[in-house]
C-alpha cells in the first residue's frame, strides 16, 4: 500500500532548554539512501537516536511498514531491524574487532552456551569479504585506525541483518579513498534492498549517492529534496538560510621569521620500536598555514602528539621560535605558545563530563584572570565563557554550564576551537579542524585560520581531506610512512597529484 | 494556573538538579536497604523480625544520650575515611588502603601520646602525616611505574598492619604495651593531655567519655575537602584528571603530581581518622589480636559510595552508617547477632550500585516520561 520502510511521524524531543526535534517527519522509502541535512546541533543525531531507541520522543510517533512501533531501547530498534553507526563510536576498546561484532549476539552451542567463534569469524569474513570492509578480526580496537574502527561498526549491523541502516557522519573520520570506498559500500547495500539513512555534512557526497535529502534547521523540519533535480547551492542555502561560500578569498601573504622549527624529528613505536616518524624536519613561518596531508595512519598523529608533548621523542629538535621546547612538559609548551585543536575531540580535546565554561578554561584556569590563590573565580569564568561562546556561536542547551557531553558534536567542535584560537598563541597546531562542522561552520573555521595567517600566526594544519588541503593552506608537505615525501604548492598541484605522493607512488 | 506554573517548573527544576537526585537515590537505597534487612530479620527470625529487629535498628541510635553520643564518636573516624576514599574516587583512584593509612595514623597517634606525651593536636598531626606516608606510596607507585594503586595499597595494608603491630607490642616490652590490659595504654590513665577536649559533649551525651569535639573536627575536614574539590584550581584539576586522564595531559596537567598529591591527602584524611579514634579513647589498640585490617578502613568505601562521594553527604552517610550499626549491637543477643546491621550496611551498599538508575527513574518520575537511557562513553551522539 504504501512503499516507505519507516516513517517518523511529527517526532517532538525536548532537551532541558531546548527542544532539540520540533514536530519532524521523516519518510524513508525502502532500499533509498536518504541524506539527512542539518548545522551543527540541528538535531539530526537526536532525531536518529529516537529511532533507535535511545531517546523516547515527547510526540509523535513511528510507523514500520505502516505499522505503528514502540521502540523502547536499542534492543528493540535491532528486533525491527534497524542498526546504527553512532557519531563517535561505541565499541570496547579492550575487545578484539570480532568480539566486538559479535558482542551481544554471540553465537553459542545451545547446550552448555560456549561460544562458538569459528562460526561467527566465517560470517564476519564473508561480509568483510562481500562489502570490501578491510578489518583485522583479531585486533584489538584501541589498536586500529578510525577507519577500521568505523568498518567494524558497519559490519556490526550487517551481522545483525539489519535492514535499515542509520548512518551518522560516517564519513567525518574518513580519508578521502575510505570515503570513495563507503559510497560504493553504501551502493550496493541499497541495491541489496538495504534502506539507509545517511547524516552528512558534504554536500558532494549526498549528490554522489543518495536519492532524497531531508534538510533540518534548528530542530525544525525545512522539506525534503529530490538530490538529482536540486542543486547544492540550494541545499547548503536551505540548511543555513543563507549562501554560504566555501572557496576562500586569500589576502596575499606577508611571511614572517620560523615559528616551528622541526629538525631531524624521530619518533619510535614504543611496541615495536619502528620509527612512525622517521627523521622529519620542517619549518612553519609567521604567516602562513601549512599543511600535513596524507592517508590516515602516516605518522601525522604521532608527529602532532610529539610536538604538542604528549608523546617523547626519540632524536631531533623541536624549536617554538627561538626557544627549544623538544623536553619541555605540555604545560611549559602551551605557554611558550602552541595551542593544539587535537584530532580526538573526546579523548583529548574535551573533559565531557565538566561543563561547557569549564572546558573553555580547561587551558588557562590557574590564570591570574580566572584564579586568585588557588581559589577559582567562578563569575570570571562565566563571563569568558559567555563572550567565547557568542563569538564563536557554540549551540547548547544551556549555556555555560551545559555539561559537553549533552552537546552536538560539531558544537562541540567548536568549542575547542574557540578555547584554543582565544588563547591568542603563536602557533596553531589544528588537526582536522572542520570534522564533523556543517558548511556554514566549516567555512567560519577556515576563515578562522586564513585570520590567524594574516594576523602573523604561524599555522599547521594537519587534514586527511583533499579539499581542504587544496584550498586552506600555503604549502603542503605530505606524510608517508613517517616520512616527509613532498613539498607541493596548492596553487599549482592537482588532486591527482597530491593523490599519488599520499599513496606513497611519487617523492621529491 | 500561575500556581500551576510555579508547581512545573519546580518539578523540572528538580529533575534537573544532581544534588536532588543524588540524596534522593540514596534515600530510595536507603530505605530499600532497610526493608531487605527486615526480610533478612524475618528469615533468620521471623517472629522477632519488626519488634526486636528493624525498631531497634532503627530507634536505638536515639534512645539514650549514650547511644547517640556512640553515633557521634564511632562517626567522627568514619567520616574521615569516608572522606578519604571519596577523595581518591574523584581522582579516578581506588583507595582501598584507608585500612593502612588508618593504622599508620593509629600509631603515629598514640606513639605521639603514650610515649612522647604530646598534646593532642600534635599528636593529630603525627597521625595525619603517618597517614598521609603510606597514602602516598601506593600513589608515587601508580604515578612512575603504572602499578594499580589497589595492588599496592592492599599490599601496604598488610605491611603496615604488621609493622605497628610488631613495634606496639616489641615482644612485650614496648613502652606503649599495657601488659595488665594486653592493649596500648589506655589515655585516660597515662596520657591525659593527649586526649582530644570534650568540651563539655561527654557531659551532653550521657558522661560518655569518648565524646569529643572530634565529630567537629571531622565535619571541619569535609567542609575543607569540598572547598578543595569545588572551588579550587586543584581541585579542578583532579577532577580534570579523574574524569578524563587524557584531557588533563592535554591541558597540561601533571597527571602524575596529581596522583601522588591525590593519594597523599586520602592517606592522610585518614589518618586523621584514626587520631580521631584513638584520641577520643573510644578503644585502645591491641596489637596481639589486631591480625584484621581495621573495619573503619573499608568502611570508609561504603560511606564514600553511599555519598556519591560528596564530602557534605559523606557526613551523612557516616552519620548513618554509624547510626544503624549501634542500632546492630543493641539488637537482642536472644534473637540475633550484632553483625546484622553490617548485613544491612551492605544491602544498602549494594543497593547503591543502582542509583543510577534509580536517579533515572526519578528523573522520569519527575518529567513524566522523558526516559533516557545511558548508553555506553562517548555522548549523544
Ligand atoms: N542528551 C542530551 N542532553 C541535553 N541536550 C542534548 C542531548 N543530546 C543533544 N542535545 C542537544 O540537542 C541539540 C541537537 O543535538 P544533535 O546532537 O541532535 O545535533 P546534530 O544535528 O547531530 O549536530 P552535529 O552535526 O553537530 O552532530 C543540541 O543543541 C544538543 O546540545
Ligand atoms: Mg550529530
Amino acid at each position: 500500500m504504501n512503499d516507505y520502510i519507516i516513517e517518523m511521524l511529527n517526532i517532538t524531543k525536548e532537551f532541558p532548554g531546548i527542544i532539540a526535534n520540533d514536530n519532524i517527519t521523516l519518510q524513508l522509502k525502502k532500499g533509498e539512501i536518504h541524506a539527512l541535512l542539518g548545522e551543527n546541533g540541528a538535531g539530526k543525531s537526536t532525531l536518529m537516536s529516537v529511532l533507535f531507541g535511545l531517546y523516547q520522543p515527547e510526540k509523535g510517533e513511528i510507523r514500520k511498514n505502516g505499522e505503528v512501533v514502540k521502540i523502547k531501547d536499542p534492543n528493540d530498534a535491532n528486533a525491527l531491524g534497524i542498526g546504527m553507526v553512532h557519531q563517535h563510536f561505541k565499541l570496547v576498546e579492550v575487545f578484539s574487532v570480532l568480539d566486538n561484532i559479535i558482542l551481544g549476539v554471540e553465537p553459542a552451542t545451545k547446550r552448555l552456551g560456549f561460544l562458538q567463534k569459528a562460526e561467527a569469524r566465517r560470517k564476519v569474513m564473508e561480509l568483510s569479504e562481500r562489502y570490501g570492509l578491510k578489518v583485522d578480526p583479531d585486533a584489538l580496537v584501541e589498536d586500529i585506525t578510525v577507519g577500521m574502527q568505523q568498518r567494524t561498526e558497519i559490519l556490526k549491523m550487517l551481522y545483525r541483518d539489519n535492514e535499515v541502516l542509520i548512518f551518522d557522519e560516517p564519513t567525518a573520520v574518513l580519508t578521502p579513498q575510505e570515503i570513495d570506498e563507503l559510497m560504493k559500500i553504501m551502493k550496493g547495500l541499497a541495491a541489496e534492498g538495504k534502506s539507509i539513512l545517511f547524516i552528512t555534512h558534504k554536500l558532494d557526497e549526498i549528490k554522489a549517492v543518495a536519492d532524497r535529502c531531508t534538510v533540518l534547521r534548528k530542530g525544525r523540519y525545512i522539506g525534503t529534496i529530490d538530490v538529482a533535480t536540486t542543486s547544492k547551492e540550494e541545499m547548503s542555502e536551505m540548511m543555513v538560510g543563507r549562501k554560504v561560500q566555501l572557496v576562500m578569498e586569500k589576502q596575499p601573504q606577508k611571511l614572517g621569521n620560523s615559528v616551528l622549527s622541526v629538525q631531524n624529528l624521530t619518533v619510535k613505536s614504543k611496541k615495536h620500536g619502528k620509527a612512525l616518524v622517521n627523521n622529519v624536519s620542517f619549518n612553519v613561518r609567521r604567516g602562513e598555514i601549512t599543511c600535513i596531508a596524507g592517508i590516515d595512519g602516516n605518522g601525522q598523529s604521532e608527529l602532532v602528539y610529539a610536538l604538542t608533548g604528549l608523546m617523547k621523542t626519540d632524536s631531533g629538535k623541536i624549536y617554538l621560535g627561538d626557544k627549544e621546547i623538544t623536553h619541555m612538559s605540555v604545560r611549559e609548551r602551551n605557554l611558550s605558545g602552541l595551542s593544539h585543536i587535537p584530532e580526538d575531540r573526546h579523548k583529548h580535546g574535551l573533559v565531557l563530563d565538566y561543563t561547557l565554561e569549564n572546558n573553555l578554561v580547561l587551558k588557562r584556569y590557574f590564570d591570574k584572570q580566572f584564579a586568585k590563590n588557588g581559589f577559582l573565580k567562578f563569575s570570571e569564568i562565566r563571563r569568558y565563557a559567555d563572550g567565547l561562546i557568542e563569538k564563536y556561536d557554540v549551540r547548547s542547551g544551556q549555556g555555560a554550564v551545559t555539561a559537553a557531553r549533552s552537546m552536538s558534536g560539531g558544537n562541540q567542535q567548536k568549542a575547542i576551537i574557540a578555547r584554543e584560537i582565544d588563547l591568542g598563541n603563536d602557533l596553531l597546531i589544528a588537526v582536522q579542524p572542520t570534522r564533523g562542522l556543517d558548511v556554514g561552520a566549516i567555512e567560519y573555521i577556515r576563515k578562522e585560520l586564513l585570520r590567524q595567517r594574516d594576523s602573523g600566526k604561524a599555522v599547521l594544519l594537519v587534514s586527511l581531506e583533499l579539499d581542504e588541503v587544496l584550498e586552506v593552506p600555503d604549502r603542503i608537505l605530505v606524510m608517508y610512512e613517517g616520512e616527509i615525501v613532498g613539498e607541493l604548492d596548492p596553487r599549482h598541484t592537482t588532486a591527482k597529484e597530491l593523490g599519488l605522493y599520499m599513496a606513497g607512488a611519487q617523492r621529491n | 494556573m500561575d500556581n500551576k506554573q510555579g508547581k512545573q517548573s519546580l518539578i523540572s527544576r528538580l529533575a534537573s538538579s544532581e544534588a536532588f537526585l543524588s540524596v534522593a537515590a540514596s534515600l530510595i537505597c536507603i530505605v530499600i536497604g532497610l526493608l531487605l534487612g527486615t526480610v533478612v530479620l524475618a528469615i533468620i527470625n521471623a517472629e522477632h523480625a519488626i519488634g526486636d529487629g528493624l525498631m531497634v535498628i532503627i530507634k536505638s541510635g536515639f534512645k539514650s544520650p549514650r547511644n547517640m553520643g556512640t553515633v557521634l564518636a564511632n562517626a567522627a573516624p568514619l567520616i574521615m575515611t569516608g572522606l578519604s576514599v571519596g577523595f581518591a574516587f574523584k581522582t579516578g583512584l581506588f583507595n582501598i588502603g584507608a585500612a593502612g593509612q588508618y593504622t599508620l595514623g593509629a600509631f603515629g597517634a598514640l606513639y605521639c601520646a603514650i610515649v612522647l606525651q604530646l598534646p593532642w593536636y600534635l599528636c593529630l598531626l603525627a597521625a595525619m602525616l603517618l597517614g598521609a606516608l603510606w597514602g602516598a606510596i601506593p600513589g608515587i607507585f601508580k604515578a612512575y611505574l603504572n602499578i594499580n594503586e589497589v595492588i599496592t595499597a592492599i599490599m601496604f595494608n598488610w605491611i603496615g598492619l604488621y609493622l605497628v603491630n610488631d613495634i606496639m607490642y616489641g615482644k612485650g616490652q614496648s613502652p606503649m604495651y599495657d601488659l595488665a590490659t594486653t592493649k596500648t595504654f589506655s589515655l585516660r590513665k597515662v596520657a591525659k593531655g593527649s586526649m582530644i577536649p570534650s568540651c563539655g559533649m561527654s557531659d551532653m551525651f550521657g558522661k560518655l567519655q569518648s565524646v569529643t569535639i572530634a565529630i567537629f573536627i571531622a565535619i571541619f575536614f569535609a567542609i575543607i575537602v569540598y572547598i578543595v574539590l569545588s572551588k579550587t584550581t586543584f581541585g579542578y584539576e583532579l577532577k580534570a584528571c579523574g574524569f578524563n586522564k587524557h584531557a588533563a595531559q592535554y591541558a597540561g596537567i601533571n597527571d602524575k603530581r596529581n596522583i601522588i598529591l591525590s593519594m597523599t591527602i586520602a592517606g592522610a584524611l585518614a589518618g586523621v581518622g584514626a587520631g580521631l579514634y584513638y584520641l577520643s579513647t573510644v578503644a585502645e589498640w591491641n596489637p596481639q589480636v589486631s591480625t584484621a585490617l581495621p573495619a573503619l578502613g573499608f568502611n570508609g568505601i561504603s560511606a564514600a559510595l553511599l555519598a556519591c562521594s560528596n564530602p557534605i553527604g559523606t557526613v551523612f552517610s557516616s552519620l548513618f552508617i554509624s547510626y544503624i550499626t549501634v542500632g546492630g549491637t543493641k539488637l537482642s543477643t536472644q534473637y540475633y547477632t550484632k553483625e546484622i546491621a553490617d548485613v544491612i550496611t551492605a544491602l544498602i551498599i549494594y543497593l547503591c550500585a543502582f542509583s543510577m538508575l534509580f536517579r533515572n527513574r526519578i528523573r522520569a518520575m519527575l518529567t513524566g516520561k522523558n526516559r533516557r537511557v545511558n548508553v555506553g562513553k562517548g555522548g549523544n551522539d
